[in-house]
């Protein structure tokens, strides 16, 4: 009995002074990863090259690889060598209640870093910066956003270029037709049987699509930018210890030129499925961004006001 | 929670946010009476041929139904709005994505509508031959003919005999309407998801729509059953209870 009465001081005293230590070292994303043994990691199927499905159904992309280089640090900083990655795939309109709700740690796909999504979600620095432009059959004779009056434009609902788009058309009073879609693959295929004009989109996305469609000499892409649009992966806000492992990561890749590999690797060779290259080189904006990493958002409605 | 978000201005359009759930009622209001038109008429149909003594009629009743009831309704809104233009001829293709009036909402009223006159279909044969085959024989044997022994004797019971599950099928197409928003029909569903997208107040939105969802079909549910009890035939079916 008396041995039973130590050995409960004895717990209790570990518990007392490992329960505070503890706590204090793991909170939030890291402390729920440590504890489930998996690392979630919200993944699109559409948006090439950053994040899409290959022809095995695998996520690949631009951004999967920089999240798993996140994935790499948590591994190293949790000492998990095992730990398992989960893909969760998410879409435009999912992917903030996903990630808030707690399904998925890091969304990696092609999400704008705006303002009043600040409001709900935090981003990593900046990896990569585009804007809203739209793709248009040749055949349509579309010049311009001006041409869109009274015409029929496809979306894809939950997207800053939806926003952008939305506050050209009220501002211009163009009287445009609007038809939501769900993803890019499907705002695509309306413009390409005809029953849209025109998509707007962030132009890499654009370029990417018009590879990949049966005919890209049959599209083009038209500006100016009707928004500047920087990508960042997603997680949780007011979660300060995985902000700065995630941030860290980043920056480590920037300064040590890893991420010319990675771009390079995406964006100027050959990607699967099909073997496309992009030839899209580093822009200038980017270089910036890579010398000085920022995690600033952009205003959700463009060049336009909300 | 918060239900202030709905007076707010709206991000687009003018108006306020709750003008964007008035206009998903009204869409899904449309599309579900549309199509429900299009349901009862066309099933009532396919349900009278089905017991009918032709069996080439019976056949091609037999096929629509276990077509339309077997595919789910979600690939069959997908057939509907992309693949039927594309195999149709080109000038009538066009016609139907982009010179027809809002295509995706006739779209998802024709979709609907077909999908759940399968349905009604079953459930008018069930009526008709749950009413004793001496009926008919008793009908044909004093003169009438088989359209008349359709029109005076087994339609007028058989209908009251489905009133109860066709109105599970008349509230199913309420809800069965929020399948259009995946093309591009904002109706309720799709305008709730549209809110929580731009106020981020996801639970104020849903909650709205299902409150609304329930009050539509409440309402329909009383209006079935009052209907029920005004054509009821005294001394038989459903009227043992007082």
């Amino acid at each position: 009995m008396k041995r039973f009465a130590l050995l409960c001081a004895a717990a209790l005293a570990v518990a007392i002074t490992a329960g505070p230590a503890a706590a204090q070292e793991l909170t939030g994303t890291l402390k729920k990863i440590k504890d489930t043994g998996v690392v979630k990691v919200g993944n699109r199927d559409a948006s090439i090259p950053f994040s899409y499905l290959d022809d095995q159904q695998k996520p690949i992309g631009y951004g999967v690889d920089i999240c798993l280089k996140i994935v790499d640090a948590i591994k190293a900083e949790l000492k998990m060598p095992n730990l398992k990655v989960d893909f969760v795939p998410v879409t435009s309109q999912t992917r903030i209640p996903i990630l808030t709700g707690g399904n998925i740690d890091l969304e990696c796909g092609s999400t704008t870093n705006s303002v009043e999504r600040q409001k709900q979600v935090a981003f990593a620095p900046t990896y990569f910066v585009t804007g809203t432009k739209l793709i248009v059959k040749k055949s349509s004779g579309i010049k311009g956003y001006d041409d869109l009056k009274g015409k029929t434009v496809v979306y894809t609902q939950g997207t800053t270029n939806e926003r952008a788009m939305k506050a050209y058309n009220d501002e211009k009073k163009l009287g445009i037709n609007f038809i939501p879609s769900k993803d890019h693959a499907e705002s695509f295929l309306a413009v390409e049987t005809g029953r849209a004009v025109a998509f707007p989109m962030d132009d890499i996305l654009l370029y990417s699509l018009r590879a990949s469609a049966k005919n890209p000499a049959d599209y083009e892409v038209i500006g100016p930018f009707l928004s500047d649009d920087p990508y960042g992966i997603m997680l949780r806000k007011d979660d300060p210890a995985f902000k700065k492992l995630v941030d860290d990561t980043v920056i480590k890749l920037y300064k040590s030129g890893e991420i010319n590999k990675i771009y390079h690797k995406w964006f100027e060779s050959k990607i699967p499925p099909k073997g496309i290259n992009l030839g899209f080189p580093m822009s200038d904006a980017l270089k910036e961004l890579v010398k000085n990493p920022s995690d600033k958002g952009v205003e959700a409605c463009g060049k336009m006001k909300c | 929670m918060d239900f202030s978000v709905f007076f707010q201005p709206a991000f687009s359009g003018g108006g306020i946010y709750l003008d964007w759930v008035l206009s998903g009622i009204k869409w899904t209001l449309l599309v579900s009476i549309l199509g429900w038109v299009i349901a009862f008429s066309v099933g009532s149909l396919l349900g009278i041929l089905r017991t009918t003594p032709v069996p080439a009629l019976r056949w091609i009743a037999t096929i629509y139904v276990e077509v339309f009831r077997n595919v789910p309704l979600l690939v069959q809104m997908f057939i509907w709005y992309f693949v039927l233009p594309e195999i149709v001829p080109t000038g009538m293709g066009d016609w139907l994505k982009t010179r027809m009036p809002v295509p995706e909402f006739w779209n998802a009223v024709l979709c609907l509508g077909f999908y759940t006159a399968s349905r009604v279909a079953e459930q008018v044969r069930s009526g008709i031959q749950s009413i004793p085959r001496g009926q008919t024989d008793a009908g044909l044997a004093i003169g009438l003919t088989l359209p008349q022994v359709y029109r005076h004797v087994l339609l007028p019971m058989a209908y009251r005999i489905v009133i109860p599950p066709l109105t599970s099928e008349f509230l199913t197409i309420f809800k069965n309407s929020s399948v259009a928003l995946t093309i591009g029909v904002l109706e309720l569903t799709a305008q709730a998801r549209q809110i929580s997208e731009y106020t981020f107040r996801t639970f104020e939105a849903f909650t709205v729509a299902t409150v609304v969802y329930l009050v539509i079909t409440l309402a329909v549910a009383l209006v079935m059953r009052v209907l029920e009890k005004k054509v009821r035939v005294p001394g038989y079916i459903g009227s043992a209870r007082k």
